[in-house]
């Protein structure tokens, strides 16, 4: 470190820079930043300031809606980024092909915090939970407007609630009030997939084929394909029906009731299951600053910050002595902190291949253009 | 002393020629061929996990070794997405120049037969959108197209209709916003050629008995053709690979080689059949752009241009 900085000081700088060096060895040689790469509408309101006022560390927050978008950027290298947040289904590709930094655990007590079951089921993608901790998780779902709903299909909703999507005979009355789905492969497949009794993560290529022909029956009644723009769109009474995320889903239904509009938005958490994402803080492997990332991490899994996330976006988290800092009208909310029997019926997210991915990306493209 | 000096100017001379026309030549190997070359080797090459790529070369106990795959090309072939993709962005690369080309036309027309005093007003006008980010500028267009936006609460406040008309995200509100975009890009080679143009051609054509129709069609379109064809260009080549417009205005069912493109490169990781359709497009657009300049710099040499 010594030897980097001499170069670009002057010698009077560096005789001080090695007295400084010599008293507080390597900590006082990272810059004070952290470059930090996250989902749209995924963190608390003061929870970059107050990391900031506490640390010093200047904290540049950029965003992105999509897996694939920050995997492409990893892949490519040289993100400048210090602390990303891959869903872990993802975080195993990008592990296992080099693009993360092991995490040293020793600077990160607050590990101990986190729930073990949790750990276990991110221990599947990540063995020895070396690399990734948990940021917030959820479950891809069903959202909608209740009155709208019910005023369109002109009764009950169905036993299943997928059908609200999947079933011509629901899609086609609310193709009115207007339907969105996540614009990805990724997060519409695995749900299809299950609809037609086929594994979310199927290997076999002619599984897909019908989850494909079901989604062809649908598409006339689908309005949008967004990952983010949806919320407000929901919250805003011109979506009624969409598959989301969980979290999204009550941030919609949030503002909806902060702006008054009467537009009652409710996630459901169906019967019949859903397909579950852990989101997760990791560290490439080309990071400037892991020093500070680290310090990020141990910061996020206070009990205290970890509650303001679940506060603010409405997403289950990954330590439980947080539940007395979260607001109850949150902790009651049974589409965040699922009950038990619900969370049963939930399946965890599985990394695909290349080969599936492309047949994905594939049938996705012919089945949004309609072809 | 006098000899040493034209020495010297002619040493400047000769140097100075080279420097001002090396500058273009060495910015476009920078910026084009070169990143030509990289994607091209993108586009043969491959990997298996996506993220790390074999070597294209090897060099081993004397022995070299090149592998190139051309599976993605065979790929782009076999798989009819593609070759759809291809002619719907180019359909609609189309519809925006000959769009642009009806409208900036009779603009830049008008602005060449201005009076002096008012032209640069008027190019100044032309140009003015570009002061703001054109990023704004199209999402603009998403809050007047919109259901609920301004053009639908207009018409249904005024009574021409009841249901909003559905705008965006169709064909039509892409259309709009290309047009829109690019219709600067027909107007300024237009208008250049057309200023330039010598009035007492028109002249001579009305004393020969040509009514103003007649003079329009066999005078000035003909005189204004390479400005025709340059603003053509501007327009057409980038709107074949347009991403941005078809991704804010687009419908879900618009195919465009960009979205294409960016399947491939996230969704799929697939960067070498990423390169392939990127290749693929410029050679699209590249090689009747070539047959084209070849057919205009024998016509010139002809003197007949």
């Amino acid at each position: 470190m010594t030897l980097f900085h001499q170069k670009f000081h002057g010698s009077l700088a560096v005789l001080a820079f090695s007295i400084a060096a010599f008293v507080a060895p390597v900590q006082a040689a990272e810059e004070k930043v952290l470059n930090i790469y996250n989902w749209s509408d995924y963190i608390g309101p003061d929870t970059i300031s107050n990391f900031e006022k506490e640390t010093g560390i200047k904290v540049r927050y950029d965003n992105f809606d999509t897996n694939e978008i920050l995997h492409a950027k990893l892949v490519a290298g040289k993100t400048g980024y210090d602390l990303v947040v891959p869903s872990s289904n993802w975080a195993k590709i990008q592990l296992e092909g080099g693009l993360l930094m092991p995490l040293d655990k020793s600077k990160i007590p607050n590990l101990k915090n986190l729930d073990t079951n949790l750990m276990k089921q991110l221990g599947t993608m990540d063995p020895g939970n070396a690399y990734i901790t948990p940021w917030l998780w959820g479950v891809t779902t069903v959202g909608i407007n209740v009155d709208k709903v019910k005023a369109a299909i002109g009764g009950p909703l169905p036993e299943n609630v997928w059908d609200l999507l999947f079933k011509p005979e629901y899609a086609s009355k609310l193709k009115s009030c207007g339907i969105s789905m996540l614009d990805s492969a990724d997060e519409v497949f695995p749900a299809a997939m299950r609809y037609v009794g086929k594994p979310a993560y199927s290997k076999n290529s002619a599984d897909y084929q019908v989850a494909a022909n079901m989604l062809k029956n649908i598409r006339p009644f689908v309005t949008l394909f967004s990952s983010s723009g949806y919320i407000n769109d929901m919250a805003g009474g011109s979506i009624c029906v969409a598959l989301g995320w969980n979290g999204d889903i009550n941030i919609a239904a949030s503002r909806a009731k902060e702006a008054k509009n009467g537009n009652n938005i409710v996630s459901l958490v169906p019967s019949t299951g859903a397909v579950l994402f852990f989101d997760t803080m990791a560290i490439p492997s080309d990071a400037a600053h892991p020093e500070n990332a680290h310090k990020f991490i141990n910061y996020i899994l206070r009990p205290e910050v970890n509650a303001e996330l679940t506060n603010k976006v409405f997403y289950a988290n990954g330590v439980p002595s947080s539940t007395k800092f979260i607001k109850p009208e949150v902790a009651s909310n049974k589409s965040v902190f699922m009950t038990p029997e619900d969370l049963a019926k939930m399946v965890p997210p599985e990394a695909v291949n290349n080969d599936i991915r492309r047949l994905r990306t594939r049938l996705f493209t012919t089945f949004k253009t309609g072809r | 002393m006098s000899t040493a000096t034209t020495l010297i100017d002619k040493m400047v001379d000769r140097w100075g020629r080279r420097l001002v026309i090396g500058t273009p030549y060495l910015y476009l190997i920078l910026v084009f061929s070169i990143p030509f070359f990289v994607v091209l080797k993108l586009s043969v090459s491959t990997s298996n996990d996506g993220i790390r790529f074999e070597d294209l070369t090897t060099f081993n106990d004397w022995v070299f070794n090149l592998t190139a795959s051309f599976q993605k090309y065979r790929f782009l072939l076999q798989d009819d997405l593609y070759l759809n993709t291809y002619g719907s962005s180019l359909k609609f690369a189309t519809i925006n120049t000959l769009i642009c080309l009806f409208i900036g036309y009779p603009f830049a027309y008008f602005m060449a037969r201005s009076p002096v005093s008012m032209r640069p007003v008027l190019l100044m006008l032309v140009s003015l959108p570009f002061w703001t980010s054109y990023l704004l500028r199209v999402y603009a267009w998403r809050g007047l197209l919109d259901d609920s936006g301004t053009v639908n609460s207009l018409l249904i406040w005024l009574g021409a209709i009841d249901e909003p008309i559905k705008m965006m995200h169709t064909a039509f509100s892409m259309t709009v916003g290309m047009v829109y975009t690019y219709l600067p890009f027909m107007i300024l080679p237009l208008y250049a050629n057309l200023v330039k143009m010598d009035g007492r051609l028109i002249e001579a054509a009305n004393d020969l008995g040509a009514g103003p129709m007649r003079a329009f069609w066999l005078v000035t379109v003909p005189l204004s053709k390479n400005g025709i064809i340059a603003g053509s260009m501007l327009v057409f080549i980038p709107s074949v690979g347009e991403y941005v417009i078809p991704e804010l205005l687009g419908g879900p069912e618009t195919l465009m080689i960009g979205r294409v493109l960016w399947d491939e490169f996230f969704a799929n990781n697939d960067w070498a059949m990423a390169s392939a359709v990127a290749v693929t497009m410029v050679i699209l657009i590249l090689f009747p752009l070539a047959l084209f300049n070849k057919y205009q710099t024998a016509a010139v040499g002809r003197g007949t241009a």
